[in-house]
């Protein structure tokens, strides 16, 4: 936003002139750079996102495993409950709530975390001259660390039902890869667009909420008349499908695949961009 | 080689609505010094112009000391040092590690025990674990904190945390140290012992730049000083003439009042 910070119009010109960084894609090695160098910070990202996730619960007495707690609570009573509703199998219904869910809290952590990533390190942003990608890291492994915990939910609920999906079940490492993946451009760009507009998160708060409804999670898409369009073009979908589909022992299909591929490519282009214009108000805007 | 050399250097703050960036509002209203001025371009932005064409030349070897009222543009400047701001306007050409030490209680974590904390910290400013480790020992024997290192740091108290937050920030071997205000408090026994490890510590350093209220920690610590005021350097010089003309422009002001 650079023309907001001109005071008149000669200045303006200088300004652009002037810009050390220069003009859009000409800043682009400083956004990779950027990228590059918040990686090779994973001593202080790691630790600090296992310390997020301790900081949370010390003092109780079994800590972090609340989270396989509560996550298995949640799955077993909203498994039940639907399983009934809808007349299903429990064997194989329960399984199936368990993976989506686990899959889900995943994505929608990520998402969630995403945007307010810079708002939330402002203390950081503004004291330290780490990458700011950085800030990222930290939020997707904390929460690749909570997925790690809720996973044994789905493990104990497959393992009790005997309905463990065997050699097909690591594809959904791939799965988990291509969703962590997704999830650095997510944070980049959400982080960056809220720290801007304030409104961001809560938009994004209301949509992952509306989007776990319409998302198969506690449904079954076969349970829809036709392919509908809610699945087609869900994005949640196509990300839940990648990783749940191998724990219940199916092959994410083509179209998964393909809508996972080209949402990895047009969002890291588009953050790219976005990216490479604007990391350097962030500063500013936190 | 260690060298900071800036050329017109102009920061300016975009002021969002309130509703929306009340921080931002906070901002403004905070500062005293600042010019607040209008976008042009009719956007209807406002923005505060925290560096106004502020050039800088340091070498290997200067220790500089920033005065100015609040607001006048110190923090901006460290900032902008530190790499955190990248300046609208101007080139800013920085050889070297720079280590920032602005705010004592940063990435300390209330619950964590003290050897955590001085691990975290560690990690931020730079560290690897490893050299944490390798320096833990005697970090720990600086802070005379004993037993204390093994509990949370909310069982601490101010002065305490101080201790900590100092020993850890002063163990690095920065080749350019930004410092901001008080770095350095505790009691009197533990002052003395601060003194000699921040003298040590400057002079592993090859270029500081201090912003302080402070004109002993500036007569102490600096060899040349820079006025501020409303985002610009009104002066540079020796510490003894900067401190006068500060003075001389403070004292001023309460007669002007």
């Amino acid at each position: 936003m650079q023309s907001q910070v001109t005071t008149s119009k000669p200045e303006r010109r200088q300004q652009r002139d002037l810009l050390p960084q220069g003009n859009g894609l000409a800043r682009l090695p400083r956004a990779l750079r950027d990228i590059a160098e918040g990686w090779g910070q994973y001593q202080l990202w790691l630790t600090m996102a296992m310390q997020d996730i301790r900081k949370r619960y010390r003092r109780s007495k079994i800590g972090p495993f609340w989270l396989t707690l509560s996550m298995g609570i949640m799955v077993g009573a909203l498994g039940l409950l639907y399983g009934t509703l809808f007349k299903l199998d429990v064997s194989e219904f329960l399984p199936y709530v368990a993976a989506g869910f686990v899959i889900w809290g995943l994505l929608s952590g990520l998402v969630q975390d995403g945007a307010v990533t810079f708002i939330t390190a402002e203390g950081l942003v503004k004291q330290l001259p780490v990458p700011l990608s950085t800030h990222v890291y930290r939020d997707v492994c904390r929460n690749l660390l909570i997925f790690f915990h809720n996973i044994w939910v789905y493990v104990a609920i497959s393992l009790w039902f005997g309905s463990f999906p065997g050699l097909v079940g690591l594809l959904a490492l791939l799965g988990i890869a291509a969703i962590a993946v997704n999830a650095l451009w997510i944070g980049l760009l959400l982080g960056l667009l809220s720290a801007r507009f304030r409104d961001i998160p809560q938009i994004v708060a209301s949509v992952v909420q509306v989007t776990f409804f319409i998302t198969p999670i506690i449904w079954k898409a076969d349970m829809l008349p036709e392919r509908a369009v809610v699945l087609v073009w869900n994005p949640f979908y196509h990300f839940l499908e990648v990783a749940r589909a191998p724990l219940l022992g199916d092959v994410p299909t083509p179209l998964n695949w393909l809508a996972v591929m080209l949402m990895t490519a047009s969002g890291w282009l588009v953050t790219l961009v976005i990216f490479a214009r604007y990391r350097w108000r962030i500063a500013y805007w936190v | 080689m260690v060298s900071i050399e800036l050329s017109n250097v102009s920061v300016a703050f975009p002021v969002f609505s309130a509703t929306h960036r009340s921080l931002k509002m906070s901002l403004l209203g905070g500062r005293t010094g600042g010019t607040v001025g209008t976008d042009a371009t009719g956007a209807g932005g406002t923005v505060v112009r925290a560096l106004d064409q502020v050039s800088l030349r340091l070498q290997h070897g200067d220790r500089l000391g920033l005065v100015g009222h609040n607001g006048a543009g110190k923090t901006t400047l460290l900032r902008v040092l530190a790499r955190i701001y990248e300046p609208a306007v101007g080139s800013v050409q920085i050889q070297g590690d720079v280590a920032p030490l602005f705010d004592v209680n940063l990435g300390m974590d209330m619950d964590a025990t003290g050897y955590d904390n001085i691990l975290f910290r560690g990690l931020f400013l730079g560290l690897t674990k490893r050299q944490v480790e390798a320096r833990m020992q005697e970090i720990a024997e600086f802070t005379e904190l004993g037993q204390f290192l093994d509990m949370p740091i909310r069982t601490y108290s101010n002065g305490m945390r101080l201790r900590l937050a100092f020993a850890v920030s002063t163990s690095i071997d920065p080749e350019i140290l930004l410092l901001d205000e008080g770095i350095g408090a505790g009691d009197a026994a533990f002052l003395v012992k601060a003194k000699t490890r921040l003298r040590a510590f400057a002079e592993r350093a090859g270029i500081i730049v201090l912003a302080s209220h402070s004109s002993y920690l500036i007569r102490e610590m600096c060899d040349q000083a820079a006025l501020m005021e409303q985002g610009r350097i009104l002066a540079v010089g020796g510490v003894e003439e900067i401190l006068e003309q500060y003075q001389a422009r403070v004292d001023g002001q309460l007669v002007g009042a």
